[in-house]
């Protein structure tokens, strides 16, 4: 009996040893993300082929919450030195990574282990949101989106409103025209409806057409920067809004949960804007009418810019082995490969970040059976983007962004009228701005 | 004759107490004793620089005319939720304190609610009165030709955020009072009920007075649960919104704090969220305690 035990105990011993010793070769890769449910999947995915690639390196993959949730995680773990290799970190965090400290840029990380990355090939409008002032990428861009316009074709149709041009802009005075008539008929509850205000309708409006959101090249030259949208462009697009709020070419659907997008789907609006994201989920959710896609409005007579991304990054973080790095950074090239973007981008809707990415989608035809998913990449490609256009680049931007809804929302229940309320904004939002220089001082 | 045990060891009880005293330490003396030093700092939120200010978090806040009203919003919020959720606990306690039969059922039904997370509470009370999908919303708006659109105007949305935050702590109340109803001596009741009172004069006269101490615990608790607990709802239905209208304290604490990673602003506004419920409990001690019978 005590023979048999003293057996067992020694071969747990060794089971436990052996692992350890004889297969320690593979590099454990921590990468902790935010992709749950259907992305989380194809992440998984994405993971298990670099895996099964090569067998030096192992990546882990661990979804840690939302986007606040896996940020904080990130944080926390970094205060208690036990950071993973890898971290997802959405666009909004971008200033407060990338003055934490706690980076490694990929730029360098790439030189320094020795991979040669022709960064003219990447979608330039992704890249350069990215960007540090020299021009230098400091961390990888992962799943990247673009807000574009949805529209119900069913409802055109009854109007007799032609189908909408998937690489022409409308202008904002012809979408004026297609509400009336949509909501004049009776054939639509509403005209257009659209998530994430601050996002489509002061960031992309300001982009596209080249005006700034905030001083020193929205915040790439410096921390002393301060909002600048209540300049007399954006306040006369809110005004021309709120017009349309009150004869209900534009009707206000909430935040997130209270569902721009269900709005659409229930057909209460005939107009949505949202993300690029959006395509995959209302192709699963819209079954009884047509739906299609265009790029976002823009004003009569100018030419446009390019809109900006939203999504998010991979940041790679200090204080790991070199050893490691190098896994880390054949793993950012592995998910940099051609197979690995047009898997991502056709499974999800994000964007391919190479145009050999791109390219070799078209090439396959891919974009002649699914011509919605092109829509944002040529809204995205039709310019250089520019100083004013690249991105916006502040700290304490979730505060902003909370502010500028705050005060929007003021504005479609009456209570502000535009110029007050985007005055109120600016001068909310440099307060925050102020405090967070002052952080960094 | 109860009972009692003792120990003759004298250090005994402080052993016992002990992992209490641990936990409490841990749990809320450090965290609060970190929350005030933070509220001096501004660091980033990855710890590598930390600078002291003063009272530039404090003056910062308090210059933000929006945080003060977001100060009369919990207020108003707090109040109106202990008091719809107490008078409602009340009536329907007094109802099934009368003789029903099934009363356990009855009982055990009515504190169900309870059980039920503050964030589905609110998801549900959504799926009634969201003005596009509400089921309630679009009822009255088609019978009643009331525009109710929680979505757009900040009181709708408080009502709402009330009725769903209420809801769920009637059963609580609902609970505490039946409970108290059981400990008035039926003897008195019954001598009123021979002096000719009506149902109505013995419980104003009789249950009422005898249920101060029950209605005054429950008062404090009420609005430490909408200061606190609420926040569940807040996230799901209103997310502070329209426009900062139901902005409560302990939901900007969060968005600065966790979602916007200002350590400092957050940690002055967890120190003045404190200090408020300090206050509250102080003044509810010495001037409503006060006029709570204890003894019948």
């Amino acid at each position: 009996m005590k023979l048999t035990r003293i057996a067992l105990l020694v071969m747990t011993a060794l089971c436990l040893a052996l692992p350890a010793s004889v297969f320690a070769k593979p590099v454990t890769i921590n990468w902790w993300h935010a992709m749950r449910s259907a992305r989380g999947e194809v992440v998984a995915k994405m993971i298990e082929e670099f895996n099964a690639s090569q067998s030096d390196y192992k990546v882990v993959g661990t979804f840690k919450g939302n986007y606040d949730e896996t940020m904080n995680a990130g944080v926390a773990a970094f205060r208690a030195k036990k950071q993973p290799h890898i971290l997802q970190v959405f666009e909004v965090g971008t200033q407060t990574m990338m003055l934490s400290g706690a980076v490694y840029p990929v730029f360098e990380l790439m030189k320094d282990t020795g991979y040669d990355i022709d960064w003219s090939r990447y979608l330039q409008a992704v890249l350069s949101y990215y960007m540090n002032a020299d021009g230098n990428l400091v961390s990888m861009p992962f799943n990247s989106s673009t807000p574009i316009m949805y529209y119900n074709v069913d409802m055109f149709k009854k109007a007799g409103i032609a189908p909408l041009s998937k690489t022409e802009p409308v202008t904002w005075d012809e979408l004026g025209e297609i509400t009336k008539k949509l909501v004049q008929a009776g054939i639509a509850p509403a005209g257009m409806v659209t998530a994430w205000q601050s996002w489509t309708q002061i960031e992309n409006y300001s982009a596209i057409h080249n005006t700034p959101f905030a001083s020193k090249a929205n915040g790439y030259e410096g921390l002393d920067c301060e909002l600048e949208i209540n300049n007399p462009m954006v306040v006369k697009h809110i005004t021309r809004l709120k017009s349309w709020a009150d004869d209900k070419r534009f009707m206000y659907g909430g935040q997130k949960y209270q569902g721009p997008k269900s709005e659409f789907i229930a057909q209460n609006a005939a107009i949505y804007i949202d993300s690029i994201s959006g395509i995959a989920k209302l192709k699963k959710a819209v079954k009884d009418f047509k739906w299609d896609a265009a790029p976002l409005p823009i004003e009569a007579g100018t030419t446009p810019q390019n809109s900006i991304i939203g999504g998010a990054s991979l940041w790679v973080l200090n204080g790991h082995t070199k050893e490691e790095y190098k896994g880390v950074a054949a793993f950012l090239k592995f998910l940099a490969s051609n197979e690995m973007q047009e898997f991502w981008h056709k499974e999800t809707g994000y964007f391919p970040i190479t145009i050999d990415a791109y390219e070799s989608l078209k090439a396959k035809g891919y974009y002649d059976s699914d011509p919605l998913q092109e829509v944002g990449i040529s809204q995205l490609n039709r310019a250089i983007p520019t100083k004013i256009s690249r991105g916006l680049r502040l700290g304490y931007f979730v505060q902003i962004r909370n502010i500028i809804n705050e005060e929007l929302e003021m504005v479609w229940n009456g209570k502000k009228s535009p110029q007050k309320a985007l005055d109120d904004a600016t001068a909310r939002s440099n307060a925050q701005l102020k405090t967070f220089a002052k952080t960094y001082k | 004759m109860i009972k009692r045990s003792f120990f003759k060891s004298r250090y005994l009880p402080y052993l016992l107490i002990l992992p209490q005293i641990l936990v409490t330490l841990t749990f809320f003396y450090w965290p609060a004793i970190q929350g005030i030093i933070q509220s001096f700092l501004l660091s980033d939120p990855f710890g590598r620089k930390s600078t002291f200010v003063w009272f530039y978090n404090y003056i910062e806040l308090f210059t933000d005319p929006l945080y003060l009203k977001s100060i009369l919003i919990t207020f108003i919020f707090s109040l109106a939720t202990a008091a719809v959720s107490i008078s409602l606990g009340l009536f329907i306690a007094s109802m099934a304190n009368r003789a029903l039969k099934a009363k356990a059922l009855v009982r055990t039904m009515l504190i169900w609610p309870y059980a039920v997370a503050p964030a589905i509470s609110g998801i549900m009370w959504l799926f009634l009165l969201h003005p596009s999908y509400g089921i309630v919303a679009i009822a009255i708006k088609k019978s009643m030709g009331v525009d109710w659109n929680p979505v757009l105007y900040g009181t709708d949305a408080m009502i709402m955020i009330v009725m769903a935050s209420a809801w769920k702590e009637v059963s609580y109340n609902f609970v505490f009072f039946v409970a108290g109803m059981q400990a008035v001596p039926k003897s008195l009741i019954e001598a009123a009920a021979i002096d000719g009172a009506g149902p109505f004069r013995r419980f104003w006269t009789i249950t009422l007075p005898l249920l101060s101490p029950t209605f005054f615990f429950l008062m404090v608790m009420n609005i430490i649960y909408s200061f606190f607990e609420t926040f569940g709802i807040i996230h799901t239905v209103t997310q502070g919104g329209p426009g900062g209208s139901t902005n409560i304290l302990v939901y900007k604490v969060y968005q600065d704090g966790f979602v916007g990673l200002n350590l400092g602003s957050s940690s002055a506004q967890s120190v003045v969220l404190m200090s408020l419920i300090i206050i509250i409990t102080f003044l509810q001690f010495k001037f409503v305690e006060k006029k709570v019978q204890y003894s019948g």
